[in-house]
């Protein structure tokens, strides 16, 4: 999962995404002073958020006073092009955002938001986080994730398989699979 | 005396006649429901194979998805004309699913990917939305549910959730039942639920109204036996 890593100064891009929800406490807590230098400390060059609908407005810093560089934007049409210039993604608890960034191996810490009134979300990321394909956290919890995780431990994930269903959906109505 | 008797007793038996009427047609009515609740579930084997009018239902977001994923497996000569329905809220489904099309026909002719209709369809719960006001916009949505299936009569429901599926499902089911269309409805359970059913999911089981419900995790099909555990399909 390592870029090519020639020069002292290679970039190694931590990507925030919120999807097109409101999720200001991810955005806050990556804001914090903590979280920041637990990043750069990790070797982490720059921090990229996706922030959607949320309100508040994280502080941009362009990181040549030897701490981490932090920008921001709300929308793309994709987010394709950043996941895969990312070393490290941390990601709202969606689905869609989850596989598209376990399908490009990229490490991942998924925060779950605990505003959501219906909260069935972190059924899954806890799933995937005991099966070790991600870390699981909360905003406030963060932190911790940051500084403890080990990359190593990750277990690459196996994209799934929806042939099973199709055959299924085939018998079940009387086609013949030739 | 005579003649107030006998009117007493012709009125009785006319309401007699009229509560047996109610009751026969209410037994039929039941009779035919347990009847479409035994037959669903049953693999369609008598009918010898022919392509299948589709409603594809997409859920947003995740859903979405995971329904293009099944989607791009499919023989879809087997599966047409398809009529896609997004809510009316979600912008980017049909858009996919247009992507999609296009893909289709890049590959082959009309004639054998067939034709495709996108619409869109006021959904019964927004993300969010709470439990009571959801009541008045079900209403709302099962009307213009009804105005879409009356024009599309579909032979195959393909649907993963979440609320938009549902007045769409139950109508279905309606049609069954009065003999207006037969349909097998297949509801995917999304990904993301591990441990329990979502609400459109368990509505479908518990009220036996598809007739195939997968699951991709092991856990849920414990959980919920009549369901199908198919594996992790992203």
């Amino acid at each position: 999962m390592g870029e090519g890593d020639d020069s002292l100064k290679s970039k190694r891009v931590v990507f925030v995404t919120v999807g097109t929800t409101c999720f200001d406490s991810l955005v806050r807590a990556v804001d914090t002073q903590e979280v920041k230098e637990a990043l750069f400390k990790k070797g982490y060059t720059h921090v990229l958020i996706q922030m959607g609908r949320g309100t508040y407005i994280p502080t941009k810093s362009a990181g040549d006073d030897g701490s981490i560089s932090v920008d921001y934007f709300t929308f793309s049409s994709s987010i394709a092009e950043f996941l895969k210039s990312a070393s490290l993604v941390i990601s709202h608890a969606g689905s869609g955002s989850i596989f598209e960034t376990l399908r490009l191996r990229k490490p991942l810490i998924v925060v779950v938001n605990e505003d959501l009134m219906d909260n069935h979300q972190s059924e899954l990321a806890e799933e995937l986080a005991e099966r070790k394909h991600l870390f699981c956290a909360r905003p406030q919890t963060l932190y911790e994730t940051i500084s403890a995780m080990d990359l190593d431990s990750l277990v690459a994930y196996q994209p799934g398989d929806a042939t099973p269903v199709a055959e299924f959906i085939n018998r079940f109505l009387g086609f013949r699979d030739e | 005396m005579d003649y107030r008797n006998s009117y007493f007793f012709s009125e009785f038996g006319f309401l007699n006649v009229g509560i047996s009427l109610m009751i026969g047609t209410f037994t039929l009515a039941m009779i035919r429901m347990f009847y479409v609740v035994y037959r669903r579930s049953k693999p369609l084997y008598s009918k010898p194979p022919g392509p299948r009018s589709t409603l594809i239902v997409l859920g947003s977001g995740g859903h979405t998805a995971e329904m293009l994923n099944l989607l791009a497996v499919m023989q879809m000569d087997r599966f047409k004309p398809r009529y896609y329905v997004a809510a009316a809220t979600d912008n980017m489904s049909l858009q996919k699913a247009r992507v999609l099309e296009d893909s289709l026909l890049e590959k082959a002719d009309v004639e054998v990917v067939g034709t495709s209709q996108f619409m869109q369809i006021y959904r019964s719960r927004e993300v969010g939305q709470s439990y009571v006001t959801s009541i008045g916009t079900t209403i709302i949505a099962l009307a213009h549910a009804l105005w879409l299936m009356i024009k599309m009569r579909p032979q195959v429901i393909l649907c993963n959730g979440p609320g938009t599926c549902i007045p769409l499902c139950v109508i279905a089911f309606f049609f069954k039942a009065f003999g207006i269309r037969w349909s097998s409805i297949f509801y995917v359970e999304s990904i993301a639920r591990v441990k329990r059913l979502s609400l459109s999911g368990l509505l479908l089981y518990k009220l036996r109204m598809a007739d195939q419900l997968f699951v991709q995790w092991p856990q849920l099909k414990s959980k919920y036996p009549r369901a199908s555990y198919v594996g992790r399909l992203m």
